[in-house]
């Protein structure tokens, strides 16, 4: 195995395992405020999480790069205030691939939290704990399967992701190019065997996340 | 003694109603609350812990105000000191019948705890899962672990609809043994007349009209 393939897959397993944990973080939160409350622009908010499920990856992927590019209002901030770049970086790609991923993981958590009886949360509260508390105490800890799918379906997705980290990220080695990118890269320049060998990692990879959740969810429903 | 004096609209099968209740409900009395499906007993169970919040009025538990539109009180039910026992129980499937009452203590307390588990015999359950038990077992860990806090009211929604004869019977005498143990203030809905007749000492039928006086079991 070359160097190079060892880093683009360190660096495919670095973007996912990054994109899940900041989308772990972030989805719990939201996934909670979309299952437990009620409020005008709710479906507006909903809609706009679930965006990337519907959304060519090369869409978000042409508004994000647009938006990074120093010529316009954001990243033109970015760079002249913090001295950031993030068209085709690291940093960029992981911003598109949280965004990209968002619904893969707040779906879940959020059918996990709908899913709970209601009165585990208003007993929580009647035997005099906090809010806070209930959630972590009470909540969080029962929608384990559905933390699971969560955090599988944001990795794998996360893995796979081609269109979106090549429209912002391109293909720089050790920078931006991931395993899906490598793929095609591979292919366009008629190295089969390499291509094979990434896919055959990705394949792997995927078809052990499946087995974990399907396992993880049999073993909740005995 | 806890004193009610609230109205809260509700919409039932039969359209929007009113429910208005005005009583005073002693210490240590074992009060049920008897009427149709959707009459509004676990309304007013919701109003009394904090759960819902009453269009007006006011609700008095001990010498503490929990409830007063005109003045804007309204305490949460973390800070009522009121047990609830829900229909389904609501024990929290992540953690063991002990971990269940643990988790209802403000402050840790191993004895009390034991203690607990003594009263309603659920020393060898105690590393079960709640999932496991049957529901008479799930019954008592409710109740363990809602007199965990020490309540000074004890709410009771329907405790004893899903389960058969026998067994409620048994669990009459846990209700009737855990009230004067622990000299809580009990409030259950019910709509078996038998039940009531062994367990209340005053009956409020809650009804279309505003809701003053008490009934005697016996007269049901």
């Amino acid at each position: 195995m070359s160097p190079e393939f060892i880093q683009t897959l360190l660096l495919t397993a670095k973007l996912a395992m990054s994109t899940t944990l900041i989308l772990f973080i972030i989805g719990l939160p939201i996934a909670a405020l979309l299952a437990f409350t009620r409020f005008r622009l709710k479906v507006i908010f909903e809609a706009l999480i679930n965006m990337p499920m519907v959304l060519p990856p090369t869409v978000i992927g042409y508004y994000l790069l647009v938006a990074f590019s120093p010529q316009h209002a954001f990243g033109g901030f970015l760079e002249r205030w913090l001295d950031l770049r993030l068209a085709f970086t690291f940093q960029g790609v992981l911003i598109a691939s949280v965004i990209f991923s968002l619904p893969f993981m707040v779906q879940p958590l959020q059918n996990g939290f709908v899913a709970l009886p209601k009165s585990y949360r208003e007993a929580a509260y009647t035997l005099g704990k906090s809010k806070m508390e209930t959630f972590f105490r009470v909540l969080v800890p029962n929608i384990k399967p559905s933390i699971v799918t969560a955090i599988a379906m944001t990795f794998a997705h996360s893995i796979g992701e081609f269109g979106i980290v090549l429209m912002v990220g391109g293909n720089m080695p050790g920078e931006t190019r991931v395993a899906s990118i490598a793929i095609y890269d591979e292919v366009q320049s008629l190295n089969y065997s390499t291509a094979n060998h990434y896919s055959l990692v990705l394949f792997a990879v995927s078809f052990v996340l499946l087995v974990i959740i399907y396992s993880v969810n049999r073993h909740f429903r005995i | 003694m806890i004193y009610i004096d609230v109205e809260r609209k509700m919409l039932t099968t039969d359209g929007p109603r009113k429910l208005e209740v005005c009583v005073e409900i002693e210490k240590r009395e074992l009060v049920c609350l008897f009427g149709k499906s959707g009459a509004g007993k676990t309304t007013l169970l919701r109003m009394l812990c904090g759960l819902f919040v009453p269009d007006k009025g006011v609700i008095r538990i001990g010498d503490k105000t929990v409830f007063d539109s005109s003045k804007k009180i309204n305490i949460p039910p973390q800070k009522r000191n009121v047990g609830y026992m829900f229909q389904d129980y609501a024990l929290f499937p992540n953690m063991n019948v002990e971990e269940n009452i643990r988790f209802a203590q403000d402050v840790k307390n191993l004895d009390e705890v034991e203690s607990l588990l003594r009263t309603f015999q659920l020393e060898k359950l105690r590393h079960q899962k709640t999932t496991r038990l049957s529901g008479g077992q799930k019954q008592r860990v409710a109740l363990a672990r809602a007199f965990a806090r020490k309540p000074e009211v004890m709410l009771l929604d329907e405790p004893l609809s899903s389960v058969d004869f026998e067994l409620r019977q048994s669990l009459q005498n846990e209700i009737i043994k855990s009230h004067n143990l622990f000299n809580a203030t009990t409030v259950m809905v019910s709509h078996d007349k038998d039940e009531i007749h062994r367990l209340a000492t005053k009956v409020l039928r809650i009804g279309k009209e505003k809701i003053t006086t008490f009934e005697n079991p016996t007269n049901l």
